[in-house]
Order: structure tokens, then sequence, then C-alpha cells
């Protein structure tokens, strides 16, 4: 009876830590100590995971004069800024024609618009390859068929048109991701507030910007901060759309970038300075980010 | 007399209003389809077919073929990728739910030393971008003999910082009360997160789960860097590979099949738990 007991005290007191010991171990083998090696590595020179030199900040050095590397950036940065400037508001304005309540099948429409986010990148990339093909490819029969001339757009070997291609695709997956969220928050939104608006004589856009706006930040805070992070990490969609760098180097990401030099060229102490760049650059985007919103409250 | 003309008026008006709503709707959800429904059809249609009719050869519908399947199944190792997907999908998943809620449940519902510490370096870690990761994690599994093993797929990723985060906030909802009236009727601390404190938080678990295994059946870049030969391959790296074959790249009955197999299981799984699901995203996201 009494050992049964102090068993019973025991596990009692020893839960807690019985049920975060797994994750923390995993997180201190699996996450906290390829970070300190990431960085301390990034202080070296390497060749494959054997052949090391110290070199201090030579990596850091030789990144920010490497004109490729910019150009990763500038195409990142390109491609983030035009993403979320167009998934946004189509997001929003799709959970506002979703939110009507004279719509009917409701349930339908919001799982056929979400449904993209389901594919993958890779298979994403494969699928638009096929709908982007230069000769008959879907995509130019349609702008064909609306301009009506045969054109043969070289989606995919145009520099210019690098980018573009990425961005059709990454749209596609994530509107309906996006208004998933926007109507969450719009059906939350205290519906009493419209009905006092209208008392005052609010007008459509009056409602829209003093009563939704303000009712949908936090969501739309996360949105866009969370897709500038997700935007500035894109790898996959281009490297397998493009098989590799693209058109002129046109669709490298900072993250295609980092993969190249680690994993192709072998050296894994310029990759992971390259990582502890985009850490900094992610951190000073979002800060500046969370900034502007908290700026644009309403008084 | 007059006013009812006013009514119908304004009802003709309400109905071409909802009219144009729905057409509106209609539309873009073709839209957005549209590419899932050229996709279903150009993997049944020959090469020759397939640029030539928009959707389908609808006067002829014997020239659709089984073809690109066959060559996916006999000349690729297709059905391996694709075992190989849902076996390391699903045991990821368990893992990490596994994990993260009974770490999440002891965040919310214990007080014990080293709880602080613990949320504020998970804290930390979550703004750091996965890739920083990468090559400290490959050349620890270079170290252990991890790399072309599964080990490396599954192991590392049962760790989930957001999971932990999610269960802990969604398991403050589980009452004290309750919690205590389990321990006197002699529940254990292991049957009271198992029998009380899951099925309170379901709808979240539900949402969490459908997640991590679509994040896991669409990720490419940790397992590609790992995985070596082709029998070990899943389904994102199998494709990627053969999209760089010359024979395929130009072929893409072939490739729209195996994308076609590759987005099914998932579509149907969502479909079949969207309610569940969609409840749970929303109310985690209200939270956020």
């Amino acid at each position: 009876m009494k050992r049964q007991r102090s068993w019973w005290q025991l596990q009692a007191r020893a839960a807690p830590y019985l049920f975060v010991l797994p994750f923390v171990l995993l997180f201190c083998a699996f996450q906290l100590y390829p970070l300190g090696r990431s960085l301390v590595i990034s202080f070296y020179d390497t060749a494959g995971p054997r052949a090391t030199r110290f070199v201090g900040l030579e990596n850091y050095r030789y990144l920010l004069g490497d004109k490729l590397f910019w150009g990763a950036l500038a195409n990142t940065l390109y491609y983030a800024i035009a993403f979320l400037a167009v998934q946004i508001p189509a997001s929003l304005g799709l959970a506002l024609l979703l939110n009507s309540r004279k719509l009917k099948w409701r349930g339908f429409f919001r799982f056929a618009f979400f449904s993209t986010h389901l594919v993958g990148h890779v298979f994403v990339a494969v699928l638009f390859a096929a709908l982007l093909s230069p000769r008959q490819g879907p995509v130019n029969e349609l702008l064909s068929a609306i301009l009506g001339r045969q054109v043969e757009i070289m989606w995919l070997t145009t520099p210019s048109l690098a980018m573009p291609a990425v961005l059709l695709a990454a749209w596609w997956l994530s509107i309906g991701y996006g208004m998933i969220y926007f109507l969450a928050a719009l059906q939350a939104v205290d519906q009493s507030l419209y009905e006092a608006a209208e008392v005052d004589g609010a007008g459509r856009w009056a409602k829209f910007r003093h009563v939704t706006l303000p009712g949908i930040k936090p969501v739309l805070t996360f949105l866009i901060v969370v897709g500038m992070i997700g935007a500035l990490q894109l790898f996959e969609l281009p490297y397998v759309l493009f098989g590799g760098p693209g058109p002129n180097s046109r669709g490298v990401t900072v993250v295609m970038y980092l993969y190249l030099a680690g994993f192709e060229l072998g050296n894994l102490g310029y990759a992971s300075a390259v990582g502890w760049l985009l850490f900094v650059i992610i951190m000073g985007i979002s800060i500046m980010q969370v900034r502007m919103m908290r700026m644009t409250r309403e008084d | 007399m007059r006013q009812t003309a006013g009514t119908s008026a304004r009802q003709m008006r309400r109905a071409t209003a909802s009219l144009l709503l729905h057409m509106m709707v209609l539309g873009l959800a073709a839209a957005a389809l549209a590419p899932f429904a050229w996709l279903i059809c150009a993997a049944f249609k020959s090469q020759a077919d397939l640029f030539a009719y928009p959707f389908l050869p609808w006067h002829d519908l014997r020239r659709l073929t089984l073809e690109n399947f066959r060559v996916l199944f006999t000349r690729e190792p297709f059905a391996a990728w694709l075992i190989n997907s849902i076996f390391l999908a699903s045991t990821t998943t368990v893992l990490v739910v596994t994990l993260s809620s009974l770490g999440g449940f002891a965040l919310a519902k214990y007080r014990f030393r080293g709880r602080g510490v613990l949320i504020w370096v998970m804290l930390g870690t979550m703004l750091l971008p996965g890739v920083v990761l990468l090559p400290g994690s490959y050349l620890l599994m270079y170290t252990i003999g991890w790399v072309n093993s599964y080990l490396a797929l599954v192991v590392p990723s049962a760790v989930s910082v957001f999971g932990m985060f999610l269960f802990m906030q969604a398991m403050r909802a589980v009452p004290d009360e309750l919690l205590q009236a389990g321990r006197i009727d002699g529940c254990s601390e292991l049957r009271l997160w198992w029998e009380v404190a899951l099925p309170i938080v379901r709808p979240m678990v539900g949402a969490f789960t459908l997640l991590t295994f679509l994040g896991s059946w669409n990720s490419y870049l940790w397992p590609q860097i790992i995985l070596q030969n082709e029998a070990k391959y899943t389904l994102p790296i199998g494709l990627a590979n053969m999209v760089a074959v010359p024979e395929y790249s130009s072929d893409y009955g072939v490739l729209m099949a195996g994308t076609l197999l590759s987005v099914l299981p998932v579509m149907v799984l969502f479909f079949a738990l969207q309610r569940d699901f969609i409840a749970g995203l929303s109310s985690g996201a209200m939270k956020g």
C-alpha cells in the first residue's frame, strides 16, 4: 500500500519533466546543436564535410561582394513584394465575395479555392512547366484565344519572364489559402458595429474602411509578416520549374544560392554564412513590417 | 399599386445582384480549378494528343490511354516512391503530434523548473529560417552516419516548436478541476493527457495533424539532400528528378500522371476531413 502511494506521488511529480523530455532531447540534438554548428562553420572555409580551415569573416566578406548573391537577393525581393501585392488584395476580395450571406454552396467554394494550397511546390512546378510550355501550351493558347492571334511566349527561357512565371504558380497556390484566414476574420467581426455604422449613415466604403479593416487587421498583419518570411525562403518552385538557376540566373533565390553553394559545390561554411545573412534580412524586414502596421493603427 | 411595383423592382435588382455574385464566384472557381482539370485530362492523353486538345478529345474518347501510368509504374519505381511517401509522412506526423501534444500539455498545465527557460529558447528559434539549420544538420547526419537513411528524415522532424506552442495555447482551455477530478479517481498523469486533455482539443489536433502530414508529404529540400538512391526517394524527389531526364521533359503525359497520383491522396484526405480541418484552422488563426 505504501509503495503504491509513493509510486503515485513520484509519477505526479515527474510527469511534466517526462512529458517534455522527448521534445527537449530532440530539440537540443537536432535544432540547437546544428544551429551552433552552422554558426561556427560560417567562419570556416569548407570543402565537403571534412576539410575545414578557419577564415574568420572571409565568407561574409566574399558574400557581400558577390554579384550573384545580390542578384539572388534582388530576385527574391522582387518575388516577395510582387507576391504579396497581389495575394493579399486578391485573398481579401475573394473572402469578401464568399462572406456574402446570399451566396449558396459556400462550403464547396471554400474548399475549391483552398484546394490549390494542398499541391506541394514541387508538384506545382511540374504542372506549371507543362502549362507554360511555349508551343501550344495551355496558357499561351488561352492568351491566343483572348488576343485573337497566335502567341508563343517563351515563359521559361526568357530572363525577364522568369519571376513572372514563378509568380503565376505561386499566386495560384496561395490566394485561396489567404482567403480562408480572411474569411475566418470577417466572420468574427461584430455585426452590431455594421448596424451602428449604418445608423450613422456610413456608405459601403466607409463601413469597409472603419469597421471591416480594423476588425481583420490582426489577420492582415499575420498574413503579411508570415507571407513575407515564407516568400523570402522561396526555393523549390523556381528550382524545379527551371531545373536550376533559370534563364540568365534570373530564377535564383537566396535559398537556391545557399543550396547550390553548400550542396552542389560543397562549401557548407559559405552556405551557413548565407543562411545567417538571410536570417538578419528576415529579422530586419519583419521588424519593419510590424512597426509599419502599428503606425497605421486607427485612433 | 405603386408600392408593389417598387418592391418587385427591388426584388428584381436583388435577384440580379445575387445572380451576378454567383456567376462571378463560379467563374473564379472555374479558373482556380482549371489547372486541376487540365492535369487530370493530360494524364490520360497520349503525347500526340496532349496539346492538340485543350482538355479531352471529345469526338473520340477511345484515344484516351493508360500508357502514361504504365510507364510510371514499369519504367520508374513510382510505386516505391508512393509507399515511401506514405510511410514517411505518417510516421513523422504521428511522432510530431504525440510529442507536441504531450509537451504542450506539460507547458500549459504544470508549473515545473525550467519551464520559462524552455519557452524562451523555443521562442528564440521560431524566428530562424529553417535553412540556417541545413549545413549544421547535414554535418551532424554525416557524423552519426544518417546520410541516405530515413532516420534523418523522421527523427529531426519530430521536433515542432510551432506544434508545441499550438498545443500549449489550446491545452490552456482544459479545466484544472477536470484534471483534479481525474486524479482523485486514480488516473495517472499520462492517462489525464490521453483521456481528458486530448479529447478537449480534438478539432485542433485534426487540423494540426493534417497540416503536418501535408508538410511532410510535400517536403523536398531536406529529403533531396539526404536521400541518395532512387529506391528510397519520396514522390517530390522522384518526380523532380524525372523532370530533369530529357526523355520525360518532352513527354509531359507521364509527368502529369505522376503529379496527379502525388496530389490525389492529400486531396482525398483533406476533402474527407475538411469540416474539422477548416474549423480548427480558423480557430487557431483567431487566437494568433
